[in-house]
Parts: C-alpha cells; sequence; structure tokens
C-alpha cells in the first residue's frame, strides 16, 4: 500500500500536525516505506482468531463511582500555558 | 571503591551495619552524577531532594526502620512524574511541566526510604532505540572501543549510562518494545522487564499503554531483585495492574535450577546474525545445562510477525495517547499569528513540540486507526498478536520453564550511525525483546560477554507469566556462570 500526497496531508490534518507543503513528498515516502514493511501480516493466516485485547485474562476492576478528590482548581491549571480566571484560555472557538 | 559503585545489596549491607551513612553514599553519586555529564544521562539532577531524602532515609536506619530500598541513591527516568520536577518524556512539548502529583512506582520508592537523584535522560516519548529522539540531546554509552560514541541503547538510555557509569546505584526503566533489555545489554548491566500488570503505571507518561511496563536496571541480578520487589504491587489506580500478591523475589535466588528446562527458540537464530551473537548464545545455554537445566528447541513460529506487528499496535496507541498534547493543559503552546484558530493552534503547537519520529509514529497510528484500515491493520495486528502470545502459551504447555535468546542483534553502535538509515532499520533492534511485550511476559537481559572490539553483549531470558521469582533465579545462576565483571574505563 502507498500513501500519495493527498493522502499524506489528510493523515496529518487528522493527527493535528502541522505539515508543510513542501514537506509532505518526503512524509509520504516514509509512511509508505513503514507499511509496506507491514504488510507481512498478510501472510498470516487470522481465520478464526479473536483480536488480542488484553494480556492477561483478567476481569477488569470495578469500584463505586464517587467523588474522591476536588477543590484543586489551582493545581489543575498550574500549568496550563494560558488560565484566566480560574479557565483553561484558547483562541476563540464560536464566532 | 567509592560508594557510588556499590550495588543495591552492599550498600543496603552496609548501611544497616552503619558502615556508611545514606547522606555520605548520596554525597559519593552526586559528585559522580556531576562529574558525569558527558555522559548526557541526568537532564534534571535534584540534589536538594536527594540530600533530604538521605537525611529522613538515615534517621529511619538509625530507628531501625529500614526497608531494602532505604536511604538507596536512584536515578529516574523522565518518564515517571515527580511531583514539582520537571517531567517531560524527553519532549519539547512538555517543556516546563512539573507534576501535581507524584507516580505510583517513585511514590513507593519514596515510601521505602529511596533517595532520588534526578531525572533521567531517554528517547522522546520511548520512542527510540538510541536515546537520539531526545529533546535533551542523546546519552553516552560509558563503554567506549576508540575514538567513536556509542549508543547506550534506548529508550532508556540515560538509565543505562547512569548505571553502567556509577552515577547511580540503580535506575528506573520503562520496556514497550524492549526499552530496559536492549539499553542494559548495550551497557554491560540488569534490566528487567515485569509481567505486564507486575508494576503500576499510574503517572508514567503513556506511549502504548497495552505494552508499556516499568522496571529496574541493576548492576546485578540479586539489585533486580530487590529493587522489583519495592515497585509492584497492586494499585487501585491502575485498572490493569495485577491485584495479586507479590511474592519475595530476592528469596527466590537460590540458584539451584537443576531439572528446569530451557527452550531456545529456533526462529531466534536469524539469516545474518554475527557469529559471535550465536556463540554467546551457545555459551549461556552450555552454563544453564551445565547447572543441571534441560535445554531444549522449541518453535514460536509466528516470531517473525512480532515487529510489524508491533509497529501497528504501539503507533496506533500512542496516537491516541498523545492526543493529549493539545497546548492547552499543560507543555508548550505554540506562538499563533493573527486569526489563528484552535485547529491552527492544536496543529502548530503538536508541529513545534513533537520531534520527527514521535509524528512519524503519531501519523502512523492514526493512519491505521483511520476508517477503511481500522480491520486491514489494526484489528489484523492484534489477531496476530493473539497467535504470538499463543505460540508462548504452547511452549510453557509443553513444560518449558524459561526461554532463552539473545537479547539484541549487535553491541552498541556509534551514535549518528543510524540516522541516515530508514527507520525500519532501526526498529529491527528490537527484534528479540518486542515479541515479550506483545505477548505480556517477563524478560531479563543478563550481561554474558565482551564481543571482540570489548564491548558487552546480553542475553536475554523469558520467564512464565508472574513468574518473575523464577525467572530472576535462571538469571542469577547464568549471572554467576558468565561471571561479567567487566567495566567501562573511565573517559568522562
Amino acid at each position: 500500500m502507498s500513501i500519495d500526497i493527498d493522502t499524506a496531508r489528510r493523515v496529518a490534518k487528522l493527527a493535528r500536525i502541522r505539515v508543510e507543503e513542501a514537506d509532505l513528498p518526503a512524509l509520504a515516502g516514509e509512511l509508505s516505506g513503514i507499511l509496506t514493511f507491514m504488510e507481512q501480516l498478510n501472510e498470516v493466516d487470522v481465520t478464526g482468531v479473536e483480536p488480542m485485547t488484553s494480556v492477561t485474562p483478567m476481569r477488569l476492576k470495578r469500584r463505586k463511582d464517587e467523588v474522591t478528590d476536588g477543590n484543586i482548581q489551582a493545581q489543575v491549571l498550574k500549568n496550563a500555558p494560558d488560565a484566566r480566571e480560574g479557565f483553561f484560555a484558547v483562541p476563540k472557538v464560536v464566532e | 571503591m567509592s560508594a557510588n559503585t556499590w550495588t543495591i545489596a552492599a550498600a543496603r549491607d552496609a548501611l544497616r551495619k552503619g558502615e556508611i551513612s545514606a547522606t555520605d553514599l548520596t554525597m559519593a553519586c552526586l559528585t559522580a552524577m556531576d562529574a558525569g555529564d558527558a555522559l548526557g544521562a541526568f537532564v534534571h539532577k535534584t540534589p536538594e531532594i536527594a540530600l533530604d531524602q538521605a537525611r529522613a532515609a538515615d534517621a529511619r536506619i538509625k530507628a531501625g526502620d529500614a526497608p531494602s530500598m532505604c536511604g538507596i541513591p536512584l536515578g529516574i527516568k523522565d518518564l515517571f512524574c515527580t511531583k514539582g520536577v520537571p517531567s517531560q518524556a524527553a519532549s519539547n512539548i512538555l517543556a516546563g511541566f512539573r507534576p501535581e502529583y507524584e507516580s505510583t512506582v517513585t511514590a513507593k520508592l519514596f515510601e521505602a526510604g529511596a533517595v532520588m537523584l534526578g531525572k533521567l535522560n531517554m528517547d522522546e516519548f520511548a520512542m527510540g532505540s538510541s536515546n537520539e529522539t531526545s529533546c535533551y540531546g542523546h546519552a553516552v554509552n560509558p563503554w567506549k572501543v576508540d575514538g567513536r560514541k556509542l549508543t547506550p541503547g534506548g529508550s532508556s538510555g540515560g538509565s543505562a549510562a547512569a548505571v553502567a557509569g556509577d552515577l547511580c546505584l540503580a535506575a528506573t526503566g520503562t520496556d514497550t518494545g524492549g526499552s530496559i533489555r536492549q539499553p542494559a545489554a548495550f551497557t554491560g548491566i540488569v534490566g528487567i522487564k515485569p509481567t505486564y500488570g507486575r508494576v503500576s503505571r499510574w503517572g508514567i507518561v503513556a506511549f502504548a499503554s497495552s505494552l508499556d511496563q516499568a522496571g529496574p536496571m541493576t548492576k546485578s541480578v540479586r539489585d533486580a531483585a530487590i529493587f522489583l520487589q519495592a515497585m509492584a504491587g497492586h494499585d487501585p489506580k491502575d485498572s490493569t495492574s495485577a491485584d495479586l500478591a507479590v511474592p519475595d523475589f530476592e528469596a527466590a535466588l537460590t540458584g539451584d535450577i537443576r531439572g528446569k528446562k530451557i527452550g531456545l527458540p529456533r526462529e531466534y537464530r536469524m539469516e545474518g546474525m554475527p557469529s559471535e551473537i550465536e556463540k554467546l548464545w551457545a555459551d549461556g545455554a552450555a552454563m544453564l545445562k551445565d547447572a543441571g537445566a534441560e535445554i531444549v528447541d522449541i518453535s514460536l513460529p509466528h516470531t517473525k510477525y512480532a515487529l510489524p506487528a508491533y509497529y501497528v499496535i504501539a503507533p496506533a496507541e500512542a496516537s491516541s495517547n498523545l492526543a493529549r498534547y493539545d497546548g492547552v493543559r499543560y507543555g508548550h503552546r505554540a506562538k499563533l499569528a493573527a486569526g489563528d484558530g484552535i485547529t491552527e493552534m492544536y496543529e502548530k503547537t503538536r508541529a513545534e513540540g513533537f520531534g520527527k519520529e514521535v509524528q512519524r509514529r503519531v501519523m502512523i497510528g492514526t493512519y491505521v486507526l483511520s476508517a477503511g484500515f481500522y480491520d486491514a491493520y489494526y484489528n489484523r495486528a492484534r489477531k496476530v498478536r493473539a497467535l504470538i502470545k499463543r505460540d508462548f502459551d504452547e511452549a510453557f504447555a509443553n513444560g518449558v520453564d524459561a526461554i532463552l535468546t539473545p537479547a539484541t542483534p549487535s553491541a552498541a553502535f556509534g551514535l549518528g550511525e543510524m540516522s541516515s538509515a530508514d527507520p525500519i532499520e532501526m526498529y529491527l533492534n528490537d527484534v528479540f525483546t518486542v515479541t515479550v511485550n506483545l505477548a505480556g511476559l517477563p524478560g531479563i537481559s543478563v550481561p554474558v560477554g565482551l564481543d571482540k572490539q570489548g564491548l558487552p553483549l546480553g542475553l536475554q531470558l523469558i520467564g512464565r507469566p508472574w513468574d518473575e521469582g523464577g525467572l530472576l533465579n535462571h538469571a542469577y545462576v547464568l549471572e554467576r556462570a558468565a561471571g561479567f565483571v567487566a567495566k567501562p574505563a573511565k573517559w568522562w
């Protein structure tokens, strides 16, 4: 499976990573190389095999759905690049 | 010998006998750490925290309340969140991030009295096998053969360099495809990746959540047993952590493996494998046989599909995990141009913050999870993963107690030597280790010999799920038989 420039552009968009137009051909080439390596998986007969979802057959633990902390607004915002009046600040989203 | 060169076991015994104080032991390591900057191992030093913890450890030892790790100076991989201390996963996207919380592993270590000297270099987000993708610049292997600087391996390259260079007694590492075992082999130390679920992942920056597991990197197998004991155990904050009792790993080191069955998988005899690696492997098998184990040939037929399956699954999980780095809640945010909206903010932030290899893997992961390709790539890889695990299950069901393989396809290579290579070339470093992560098994790398240039080579032992005790005991026998005592000549 080879990735063309349009697909590379679309993947970069989906991943929310800005890639300059001039860099798209190289990216498409690299991604194609890696996908070709993955094509080997098509040699394996996987009929009737369930996809592996967990390493050990273990039931996920359940816990009570209850509040265990809170009132830590300052801590939550402490590492934010831009926090104002108790909120994370971002560029305008809604006109 | 200066105390920074000691093993954990020797330091523990000396501390308990009062032959050295935790403060003096820590001072010896801080001095070695400062003299070791050329190794590029420590990227955030925390001497004040270390000395506070050492003084507290001295008080505990005096009071007769000293667990094994009390007063032991450690390096902590930058992937672990440490409260108030930079924790960046060697990425510019987490520049300036100081967690408001402590990872479960470091919290447990500190409760046991361990001392943190600082944070250690690594590949960015643990994606790499040479420590060259780090935003801090590479770490350097203390082992040298000529004028060249060699990689300490990766992703836990700073941890390996710090332990092998005696800047600390031991270090934490994490292993998603070989990131503890490959650097351990490249630097002549011991590294164990426990069974998936043995050690809590809470507070460790996530790469591929179904594969990531933390473990110790140490100067001896006994140290690995002592250190792992303090890291392991159930954690309600990690739903994949196993609610199983943790056995006494050090007590498991009996040195008796008579009657145990050791499997040699024929599929690990790769075409073009250097004869030195082949010989090392045969020598290791002979050592275990001399100790009374039975050596059997086994087959793990899906081995060759492990790397391609891994390079679908790990990037897929990484693309989801790394979606959180959006420039909103922590870390770097790009400077925006007039009129830029939130999408431009995400795209510019992630383009500036993530390095090339991380971007590549996030995009591969995005592609294999995208509509129309999910079944062809991701689901197929998960099915192949089930077959790889089944291969191991069958070997163990046939009575095999442990599996012996080479740890790496070569000794450490030169920094920069792989930079022009295809990314796949670098991925091949993980060929012997990645199967173990896919199957969730415990694996340990033990230094066994030197190659003809004088660089360390390691062998890997793979154990049954939850049998780290048995695995460590096999490793202990191999370590004693190999008698690996070589140390790198100090050049830094």
